[in-house]
């Protein structure tokens, strides 16, 4: 039995910051990370003195890291890390900084991912993703993250006995949270007649089971309940939080994800149970990842997503409102921001400053981060829960 | 089904041929260099036995060095989609695109290009293919036997050679008669006969060069002016080019040289097989599957003290042979090697056996053709040389020249 997780004490995360998303930006991912920190400076006042910590990731800011990053931005942090997890980059972000921050590495943790979307960079970025993808995956039909996931569906539908009108479900709902969203690229309403008859990707994937991939940046500050008071910042804490990597090697396809391994730890840390949850954001790629996560986070047992997914309303005001922004879904994919959006909107949820609809009297976040398809899956996970401070 | 030969319209823009992505591991290289000899390997950990892929640098399992063994090539599909979308050029030439994974009898799962017969939980062969690209790739096709050919997909990896219009660039030896008798017998549409040198009248009366569907055409790969007469007399579409063109001398270096048969083999093998090369590549690049096989001595690996001159040319045939290959990746063209040690022909008089059957040169021509084999070595002579080869060069170069 290894030793117990230290609770995150004296860590208050806060000023969630989202921009704008574009379907396709002619500017670099230095502009978007820029266009972060003056929105940081406008909710904050803060300026590049003030922080002591940065965290960044991004697929496309290419040559440069998040060394280049602070040079570029002005910034001379005490503490720098650089996550190139895509999915599970916001949680593992928050959980870095969350520690730097307790133990006094840093008082003021930027952490923030940004990333284009050129014409054609889509194609550039896949064709460069990873060793295996190239030796072992690509020259395989080309289908990208798409085909990828097209395999899991088919193994997870079949398994599970699964359907595609669960996932409609799935997807419908979040549609209809993005309608509030003034951000969010696809706001139009969906049905299950039009998912249904959406053209097929790969099959079993449709189109409305497919992110559109845009350019955008998504931010967050972790640092302690007395700086955040002090700049006046509505401030959550961090009950929890868990992050395996490459879990389950030996399944043949993928059927669950790393956050299977740590869960009972998850939630006896956190002191709460899922029914405590008022906001779910979970990675949401494709459905099937998200009917994985509310299996494997344990809001249903392993195999009985089918009937979960028929009981629960997943809309804003519904019992288990859920990617409240829409998820990339509905709201797009801006990259490794896409791994921090999760973050972001269950800390605004929590917060009470949200893009479109509030849901109710929300609290209680959980956030999870699922990234990286290095061969025929996802290799990263992590989870947080986080719990408004009043 | 028949795989029909793409008709060519001469006045339609012409078509541009895509090849899948190139860029591979140095590990995946080396699988590929196995798969090319028509070997279905993976690594295995040489301290636990574990067998991996796709190609790493270490045993995920113990970190242990990794070595390629043969083996098992059977398994079970596990999952299956239909690929409809890509934004890779050659892919979107080609769609849909069938892929799946595979729980391989050898322990690892890997993803394939899945026969269209084939679905979750139906047994399989893998079969480890060269792509358009010149990489390995894994093809599922039925444990049961099935018209393969009547699949699209298996089509990229592989040479039809029914319907198709074939070019033997030497069809006067004994190898070159028996190929274009083979491809006529394999259904080719058309099998134009090179005829080196004067026309003789025993030509008009030859049974093979009179069979339907083959025709004869003055070609001497030694003269650059017959190689552009002949491919303009050809002048349409061509698919495949043969080349079974050989000088064989006996002959030392400093002992018997014999320069003026030296220089013909010279003539022959080498600069006969860049001028045809030369000329008939891009004509082939035009074709979806083009094909350019190259017959050659397994003594080009390691030279032969009573050959010198011979295999010195066929030396340079293969290093010839290599750059082509690599030229022609780009085009989606396949440059097959057929290596063959001495022949029951006219050459060979004085060489006592093992020798090789020119009729069986020419089936392993088309069967090279048919299955997309990169690299095939005819008979024993040129197995043992090929592997003997491969193990230990310098020993066999010694040995082989005693």
């Amino acid at each position: 039995m290894s030793k117990a997780q230290a609770p995150y004490t004296g860590v208050a995360v806060c000023a969630p910051i989202t921009v704008p998303y574009q379907r396709f930006s002619a500017e670099p991912a230095h502009w978007w990370a820029g266009r972060a920190l003056r929105h940081l400076r406008a909710m904050t006042g803060l300026g590049p003195s003030d922080i002591d910590g940065f965290c960044f990731a991004s697929f496309s800011s290419g040559p440069d890291s998040a060394v280049g990053m602070i040079q570029h931005l002005g910034l001379s942090p005490r503490w720098l890390d650089h996550i190139p997890t895509g999915g599970a980059s916001g949680v593992m972000a928050l959980r870095r900084a969350a520690r730097a921050v307790q133990c006094g590495d840093a008082e003021l943790v930027v952490c923030l991912a940004a990333d284009t979307n050129q014409i054609d960079s889509f194609r550039h970025s896949l064709a460069g993703f990873s060793r295996f993808s190239q030796d072992a995956v690509y020259p395989y039909g080309f289908g990208g993250p798409n085909a990828t996931f097209a395999l899991i569906t088919d193994a997870y539908m079949r398994e599970y006995g699964v359907t595609r009108e669960e996932f409609g479900k799935l997807c419908l709902a979040q549609r209809a949270n993005a309608g509030s969203n003034p951000m969010a690229l696809q706001r139009k309403p969906l049905t299950l007649d039009a998912y249904m008859a959406a053209r097929p990707i790969a099959d079993p994937v449709h189109l409305f089971d497919c992110v559109m991939p845009c350019a955008g940046a998504e931010a967050f500050i972790v640092t302690t309940p007395e700086r955040a008071e002090a700049l006046g910042l509505k401030m959550a804490q961090v009950l929890a939080t868990i992050e395996r990597h490459n879990a389950f090697p030996q399944d043949p396809v993928q059927s669950r994800g790393g956050w299977a391994m740590d869960i009972d730890s998850f939630w006896e840390t956190a002191r709460i149970t899922p029914a405590d949850v008022d906001v779910l954001q979970v990675y949401d790629d494709y459905p099937v990842i998200v009917a994985m996560q509310i299996e494997d986070l344990g809001f249903c047992e392993k195999g009985q997503v089918v009937q979960f997914i028929r009981a629960n309303d997943f809309t804003i005001t519904g019992d288990l409102p859920l990617n409240t922004n829409g998820g990339q879904l509905s709201a797009g994919q801006a990259g490794a921001a896409g791994g921090f959006q999760n973050v972001t909107e269950g800390l605004r949820q929590i917060l009470h400053m949200p893009l479109g609809d509030q849901v109710p009297d929300a609290r209680i976040a959980a956030v999870s981060g699922f990234g990286l398809v290095n061969y025929d899956r996802g290799v990263c996970t992590g989870a947080a829960l986080l719990e408004a401070l009043p | 089904m028949t795989a029909t030969r793409e008709k060519r319209d001469p006045l339609a823009r012409k078509r541009l041929r895509h090849v899948p992505m190139g860029l591979r591991s140095r590990a995946m290289h080396a699988l590929s260099a196995r798969a090319a000899q028509g070997r279905f390997v993976l690594q295995a950990c040489t301290e636990c036995g574990n067998v991996t892929y796709p190609p790493r640098d270490a045993c995920p399992q113990c970190w242990g060095e990794l070595s390629w063994q043969d083996q098992p090539d059977g398994g079970q599909v596990l999952c299956e989609t239909t690929v409809r979308v890509s934004t890779d050029l050659y892919f979107r030439d080609h769609m849909p695109w069938r892929m799946g994974k595979v729980l391989l009898n050898a322990g690892p799962v890997a993803l394939v290009h899945l026969h269209a017969a084939l679905h979750p939980g139906d047994q399989t062969v893998v079969r480890m293919m060269i792509d358009r690209g010149g990489n390995a790739a894994l093809f599922a096709i039925p444990a049961e036997g099935t018209d393969l050919m009547s699949d699209p997909q298996w089509r990229e990896f592989v040479v039809p050679v029914e319907g198709r219009i074939a070019l033997v660039s030497d069809a006067r030896s004994a190898i070159g008669r028996a190929v274009v008798k083979e491809l006529q017998a394999r259904g080719a549409e058309l099998v134009v006969a090179g005829l080196p040198g004067p026309s003789l009248a025993a030509d008009a009366n030859d049974a093979v060069f009179n069979l339907d569907r083959v025709q004869t055409i003055a070609l001497d790969v030694t003269d650059a002016t017959s190689v552009a007469e002949a491919a303009s007399r050809i002048g349409g579409p061509l698919d495949i080019v043969v080349n079974t063109a050989r000088h064989v001398r006996t002959g030392g270096v400093s002992a018997n040289p014999g320069f003026v048969e030296q220089r013909r083999a010279f003539e022959v093998s080498a600069m006969g097989f860049s001028r045809l090369a030369s000329t008939f590549a891009p004509i082939l690049a035009g074709r979806p599957n083009g094909a350019f096989v190259d017959i050659l001595s397994s003594s080009a690996l390691c030279g032969e003290v009573h050959q010198a001159g011979f295999a010195a040319a066929e030396a340079a045939r293969h290093s010839l042979l290599q750059s082509l290959r690599q030229e022609m990746r780009a085009t989606g063209v396949r440059v097959m090697s057929v290596f063959t040690g001495p022949v029951e022909d006219a050459d060979h008089q004085h060489v006592p056996p093992p020798k090789v059957a020119p009729s069986r040169i020419a089936s392993s021509v088309v069967d090279a053709l048919l299955n997309g084999r990169e690299q095939t070595c005819v008979g024993d002579a040129a197995q043992d040389a090929m592997e003997r080869w491969l193990t230990d060069p310098a020993l066999f170069v010694r040995e082989k020249n005693l």
